[in-house]
């Protein structure tokens, strides 16, 4: 059930300001895509466009397209609450809904889509938190609030809640900065198995993160402070990581950058 | 410069006084007893508060004939007075309850509509407007209630007593609409800018991530709301509600002025008649003598007392939600 | 298509659901259009049944539109998509239904007031003037409410000062507690009840006769935890390392209070002050039961029955002739006009001293 993703000539702005300038590239399924740039480069903005979250921040707005195997995101006529049933979203910072418990938090989304059958909530709450490695460690205080968990447990029920509507595509920002490093690994070899299921899209600001767990790479910068992001190349990681065919890649990658 | 001026100022202590961890300095001493004597005076007014309004309160049901708590009167004057507070607490329960249920749905939806639904431009406008207008004066509220509000309410209440006067609450026999259900559509009125404002805060406060959480799980504007808005300020909405109704139980000039007591306990919410503490004590005062002054002061500590209960409950029910309510997760 | 166990597993049998990106939406015009429809409707219905309170008519209407749009919505897109636009239309309608009566406090608070608001208005009182004839003013409700609310004020403002800032910066153990716990009690005491309890104290057990000054202390009754309150909210908001910087310079603890914290805080500290100085100037009641209301002028706060505005405003509504009306009004516009312009300061103070976070 994994997509491809095309992106083509997308344009993403805040109020006035362009963010990110004309970026186009293809997006495999069935597999991990990094995005890695200095700050502000426009890599998060770029991913929150690929499920239509840039328009809820105040001023947010895009054009071009973005093609979701043959359908465009932005075409006209697409719901965006469908768009985001499809292409998940895990945020930098965990953020399990505090008023609820562990399974209510994991049986948000389905309960949304109007699933209320306790034996199949039940199923599906334990298949998530499974699929998110958190399964063992919870299943004795489902009940508790999600709040009460670690952060790195924090981010992998929201892991869990995201793949409970079983979304075809999972965007990821960041979802390692707020973590230690035990807590990364642990999502790092997540995203690993993860990936033999869903299309998945992952900003980090690791080079190493990036080099571990990702297929494809692809490196953003801006032209100057106030310029919009554009996007530098794509390729396999070990190429960008070895030999990237741009000069400003690897002078990111080696550290060699302002 | 300010740190400069006051090294210069205080010479350096002695080292045994810094390592002793208890320095008195006179001014350090001066200025912790004022403010702890502000403190102290604060609790002495309340206790004083207490204390003479009991006292005041004991003289006058001591003196009271009748029952204080069932009796359908208040003739507090002569020989043989006769006075409770039936009627009054009648009146003030069911007028502040109309109140909060009309006031409370009302002032949620426009503190979501501004918080979450109105074009940004007008957002921040209307929060202010609605800040402004929690500061009009009841007394205003009263003015407009009796000249304006009660003269177009007849046609309404005719018109509900035309469909649901069998249920014998809402029956209307006519004439001037000063009726509970009349005050407690002006308190509503009254308390929506105060309950709106503070909800709005509330809302507004919720985490930017919980939000996106729903929205990234594919929900609507609606499913958004109740998925991460409504609980993360039930609380604040509920505190709200109970600032609003504290406001609503001891407000006097806008019920004085609306409503035509008497005091009798009638089925009927919308013909005229009832009483509430606040208006009773505003209405008999001039005409009182002292001892019918100090019944009205027992009366005002029935008032002061629900007002208690009523604050202790929120306060409870905020401290029980504070365990779900993630406000420094 | 399970969502996979612990085992791995390549190939899922996926049973591919279509994409369901697009759903059937109502056209632009359908809304407003439902809306017209139901706001004739509401009138037609009014019409015919001869309903003479525009009320119910509008009422009718925004029952006919809810209901529609939920129906129609329901049909085209789908329950969810009914709910969330039902939960638009009833805030939209919570927040009409709010707009028009407060509009109107306002709009005919300025339409009935400025009939006989003018310069001889503000400058004159009742004086021996017969309550239903034309003319007078308010002279004496204006002094009377200055030096009330001034001397509310001069008592209030310090006490709440003061304990808040015990509060914040020493209040630890028993009788922080407690003080904390009666502030809250105080906040809700209702305004008639601190008024009973100044005249059972002042009054009735000193013997004193009603005075501003009487009112004055009902009134820093109710005006000092809100003080507390506010104080204390902006006193926690200075953050703690600007104390530390200065204790760990050697300065004393009081002079670290009111030359960094109080400094750093002062802006909001008198917005609150202001907004609880606009809170009481409207207090009505304590000042019913112990100012009494004179019809002439009495300068001294400290003798005798004065007038107060809000007081001025009831008992002009009670000898209820037209041009007793008129004045009511009029003394309403001038304490609204009043405690606008309070609030208008406060909150522009408070906007100027707000400490410039982030961009």
């Amino acid at each position: 059930m994994a997509k491809r993703i095309d992106v083509s000539g997308l344009n993403a702005y805040y109020g006035a300001h362009k963010a990110i300038d004309d970026i186009s590239m293809s997006i495999e399924p069935r597999s991990v895509t990094a995005f890695i740039g200095p700050s502000g480069c426009g890599k998060s903005t770029f991913l929150r466009t690929l499920n239509r979250m840039h328009e809820v921040t105040p001023g947010g707005r895009v054009d071009g397209k973005v093609l979701l195997d043959d359908e465009d995101l932005y075409g006209p006529g697409v719901d965006p609450v469908a768009v985001r049933r499809t292409v998940g979203m895990v945020f930098q910072r965990p953020n399990p809904f505090p008023t609820m418990s562990i399974f209510d938090n994991v049986a948000a989304g389905l309960r949304l889509n109007g699933s209320h059958k306790k034996s199949r909530l039940k199923d599906v709450v334990e298949k998530s938190l499974r699929g998110a490695n958190l399964w063992n460690e919870v299943k004795d205080r489902l009940n508790k609030p999600g709040s009460g968990l670690s952060g790195g447990q924090q981010q992998r029920l929201c892991i869990a809640r995201a793949i409970a509507v079983e979304p075809q595509v999972l965007l990821m920002d960041e979802p390692c900065s707020a973590l230690d490093p035990i807590s990364t690994l642990a999502i790092e070899d997540l995203i690993g198995e993860l990936k033999e299921r869903f299309t998945i899209v992952i900003v980090t600001h690791n080079m190493q993160q990036a080099a571990r767990v990702s297929d494809r790479t692809a490196f953003f910068n801006l032209a100057a402070v106030g310029k919009p992001g554009k996007l530098i190349e794509i390729d396999e990681t070990e190429r960008i990581f070895s030999n990237p065919s741009v000069q400003a890649t690897e002078d990111y990658i080696s550290g060699r950058f302002g | 410069m300010d740190f400069t001026t006051s090294i210069s100022d205080t010479p350096p202590p002695p080292a045994t006084r810094s390592v002793s961890g208890k320095a008195v300095r006179p001014g350090d001493r001066i200025f912790l007893g004022l403010s702890r004597g502000s403190g102290i005076i604060l609790l002495v007014v309340m206790a004083a508060i207490a204390a003479f309004l009991t006292y005041r309160s004991v003289l006058a049901i001591s003196g009271d004939r009748a029952n204080f708590l069932t009796t359908l009167d208040w003739n507090a004057t002569g020989t043989e007075p006769k006075f409770g507070i039936a009627v009054l607490a009648f009146g003030t329960v069911v007028s502040s309850v109309i109140a909060m249920l009309i006031a409370v749905p009302v002032a949620v939806g426009i503190a979501l509509f501004i918080s979450h639904y109105a074009p940004r431009k007008l957002a921040s406008p209307l929060g202010y407007v609605i800040d402004l207008l929690a500061a009009v004066p009841s007394i205003v509220y009263g003015l407009w209630g009796a000249l304006f509000l009660v003269p177009h309410l007849g046609g309404l209440y005719g018109w509900l007593n035309d469909y649901l006067g069998w249920t014998g609450i809402l029956s209307y026999g006519g004439g001037a609409a000063r009726s509970l259900f009349t005050v407690g559509i002006l308190l509503a009125i009254m308390v929506l800018p105060i309950v709106t404002s503070v909800s709005r805060e509330v809302f507004l406060q919720v985490p930017r991530m919980h939000e996106e959480a729903a929205l990234a799980l594919g929900a609507t504007r609606w499913e958004v709301i109740r998925m991460s808005v409504l609980p993360f300020g039930r609380s604040g909405v509920i505190s709200a509600s109970m600032l609003g109704l504290g406001r609503a139980l001891g407000e006097t000039m806008a019920v004085a002025t609306v409503l035509s007591p008497n005091f009798l306990i009638g089925a009927s919410l919308l013909d005229p008649g009832g009483g509430t503490f606040a208006q009773n004590i505003a209405s008999k005062f001039s005409e009182a003598d002292t001892f019918g002054q100090d019944a009205l002061i027992a009366s005002g500590l029935v008032l002061f007392v629900i007002t208690l209960l009523v604050n202790g409950a929120a306060r409870l029910i905020i401290a029980r939600r504070k365990e779900y309510s993630g406000a420094n997760s | 298509m399970s969502v996979a166990t612990s085992h791995r597993h390549r190939k899922v049998t996926e049973p591919r659901t279509p994409l369901a990106l697009k759903q059937s939406r109502l056209p632009r015009w359908a809304l407003p259009a439902l809306a017209a429809a139901a706001l004739a409707a509401g009138c037609g219905t009014g019409l015919a049944a001869g309903l003479d309170s525009t009320v119910q008519w509008g009422l009718i209407a925004a029952l006919l539109f809810v209901a529609g749009t939920f129906a129609l919505t329901a049909a085209v897109e789908g329950v969810r998509q009914a709910k969330d636009r039902l939960a638009t239309s009833v805030v939209w309608i919570a927040f009409l239904l709010a707009v028009v009566p407060l509009a109107s406090l306002l709009w005919e608070t300025v339409a009935r007031g400025s009939k006989v608001l003018d310069g001889y208005f503000l400058s004159h009182s009742m004086g021996t003037l017969p309550d239903a004839m034309p003319g007078g003013g308010v002279y004496h409700a204006i002094i009377g409410t200055l030096e009330q609310v001034g001397l509310a004020t001069l008592i209030a403002a310090p006490l709440g000062l003061l304990t808040a800032i015990y509060l914040v910066e020493y209040g630890r153990g028993r009788l922080a507690r407690t003080v904390t716990f009666f502030v809250d009690v105080m906040t809700g005491i209702p305004s008639i009840v601190a008024g009973l309890f100044v005249l059972s104290v002042w009054i009735l057990i000193l013997g004193f006769g009603p005075s501003g000054f009487a009112g004055a202390m009902a009134l820093a009754i109710l005006m000092m935890p809100v003080v507390v309150r506010s104080t204390e909210e902006m006193l926690k908001l200075v953050p703690n390392e600007l104390r530390e910087a200065s204790l760990a310079l050697g300065v004393p603890k009081w002079r670290t209070i009111l030359r960094i914290v109080l400094p750093t805080s002062l802006g909001g500290i008198t917005t609150g002050v202001m907004l609880a100085i606009a809170r009481i100037t409207g207090e009505t009641a304590p000042v019913l039961l112990l100012v009494w209301g004179a019809k002439t002028i009495n300068n001294n706060p400290f003798d005798g029955a004065q007038q107060s505005l809000p007081l001025y405003v009831f008992q002009q509504w009670q000898q209820g002739s037209d041009a007793s009306y008129d004045r009511a009004w009029a003394a309403a516009l001038v304490l609204i006009a009043f405690v606008m312009v309070l609030n208008l300061v406060a909150r522009g103070i408070a906007r100027w001293k707000a400490p410039k976070a982030g961009r």
